[in-house]
């Protein structure tokens, strides 16, 4: 890598993906121990009558707890939080999600570029935002303000998305910090908050 | 983005000019649709947009009503009209009278939504469905019953999968891209401009819809509205909320008993 930012004080890690990006969470998030001491939330496309079938997957297959997304739920560490179908999701500033059904932003509700805005200005620098496979151009303009804000952006690498086209697009119109494959985005979720390893 | 400091402003001075109070709405997506309306009219100051909004009662108007979310569809949520369609129309058809209140009705589509399903149990000709919004323009729209053609595809699908079995295309009229529903839907409905955030109780329903509103509110306003609800609710009626919304935090759980696994509540008692 590049840029040796040591991640010490990561809040939150969100994940944004879209066709593919399903392949790649079940490479990753099965493969993360618990405790973790942060919050992983993910944002992904789906068909509006898609209502539980992601939740209950990413439960069954991960050790850490999914939390389900009602409006104004407590939002803490430890939990992995979906983005329900049909529904922007957005950080409050004390700490509670909610949900917006606003147009459709890229063509997606819900929209990763929404969401990572929004957890930009609520936990600036203690946020990690990760883009995955997907053939459309959301989630550029939420890694730019994730940076802005002093956060880390990673993106897939394209070779090892089954959509590259999402993740071409933010390398193309950002500078990312990191540009990982799934196993090595396994890693660096690994080593967040973990002291000892850095060095 | 707007700054946290211009977004109290506004609320502040949109509350002191014209008395609308947006000071218990949900900041993140209040910002967002302020923002959205900051650069769709084209400010590039944000005190030149403070004093517009300040000076021009037309144009607050307009600011008011993009602000406000007006995202709706005909059987949204399509399980959730089957479980009014099997469980809770035939409860309420027990009565010589049915009263619906329809709580930020937007646009109107869920409202002719439930106009069909009342017809099609036999139960629109006994019923009264009052359907409100804080926005008069959308209100404009719902009392029209024209909506663009171009969703009619996904509504006739949603209706089929609510649990509808006649050719929707019966309940409209298409004509230059639009849809216009049957008057015989909406001779029962009566519209008018109500704000949850500061108008009261107007009357007693078996049932009242309030679908994606409470969303926009934290939870001091949500208590308040929930409440309101309760005061315009009878014994026994029902009352129902957006997919991801709760009555949990607003409300004594030992009152409603939640209907099937829908957010439909009944009220047990006084």
């Amino acid at each position: 890598m590049e840029k040796n930012k040591r991640i010490t004080n990561c809040k939150v890690v969100i994940i944004g993906g879209s066709a593919g990006s399903l392949q790649a969470l079940l490479q990753i998030l099965p493969f993360i121990e618990k405790p973790i001491s942060f919050a992983i939330v993910i944002v992904v496309h789906r068909k509006n009558s898609d209502e539980q079938t992601l939740e209950s997957l990413i439960a069954l297959k991960s050790k850490i707890t999914v939390k389900e997304v009602e409006d104004k739920v407590k939002f803490e560490s430890g939990f992995v939080y979906i983005a329900p179908s049909n529904y922007h999701l957005l950080f409050e500033k004390n700490e509670t999600l909610s949900l917006d059904t606003s147009e459709k932003v890229n063509y997606s509700r819900p929209s990763i570029d929404v969401s990572f805005e929004s957890a930009a200005e609520i936990y600036g620098e203690h946020l990690i935002g990760i883009l995955l496979s997907g053939s459309n151009s959301d989630g550029t303009i939420g890694l730019r303000a994730i940076q802005a804000a002093g956060g880390i952006s990673v993106v897939q690498n394209p070779l090892s998305a089954e959509m590259p086209f999402m993740p071409n697009n933010a390398i193309l119109h950002t500078v990312p910090d990191f540009v990982l494959s799934t196993e090595e985005i396994l890693e660096f979720i690994k080593g967040i908050n973990q002291e000892s390893e850095e060095a | 983005m707007i700054e946290d400091i211009e977004l109290e402003t506004l609320i502040n001075d949109v509350y002191e000019y014209y008395g609308f109070d947006f000071g218990s709405y949900s900041r993140a997506s209040l910002k967002r649709r302020v923002s959205r309306v900051f650069y769709l009219d084209g400010f590039k100051h944000f005190h030149d947009f403070l004093s517009k909004v300040r000076t021009d009662p037309e144009y607050c108007k307009r600011m008011i009503d993009e602000i406000t979310v007006n995202v709706t569809e005909m059987f949204r949520d399509p399980s959730f009209y089957l479980t009014l369609r099997k469980e809770v129309l035939p409860l309420l058809g027990t009565k010589p009278f049915i009263r619906i209140w329809h709580a930020g009705c937007s646009t109107g589509e869920e409202v002719y939504s439930m106009a069909i399903m009342l017809k099609e149990a036999g139960l629109l000709h006994k019923s009264i469905l009052y359907a409100t919004d804080i926005n008069a323009s959308v209100l404009e729209t719902a009392k029209s019953g024209i909506f663009p053609l171009r969703m009619i595809k996904d509504y006739a699908d949603n209706y089929r999968d609510a649990g509808g079995q006649q050719d929707f295309s019966d309940y409209y009229i298409a004509n230059y891209g639009f849809a216009k529903f049957n008057e015989s839907l909406s001779e029962k409905m009566v519209f008018s401009q109500h704000n949850l955030v500061s108008d009261t109780s107007f009357n007693e329903f078996d049932l009242i819809l309030c679908r994606n509103v409470l969303i926009y509110f934290d939870n001091n306003l949500q208590k308040r509205v929930v409440n309101l609800f309760d005061d315009s609710l009878a014994v026994l009626g029902f009352l129902a909320l957006g997919t991801k919304e709760t009555i949990k935090y607003s409300i004594s759980q030992t009152k409603y008993k939640q209907f099937a696994k829908e957010k439909i509540w009944r009220k047990i008692k006084e």
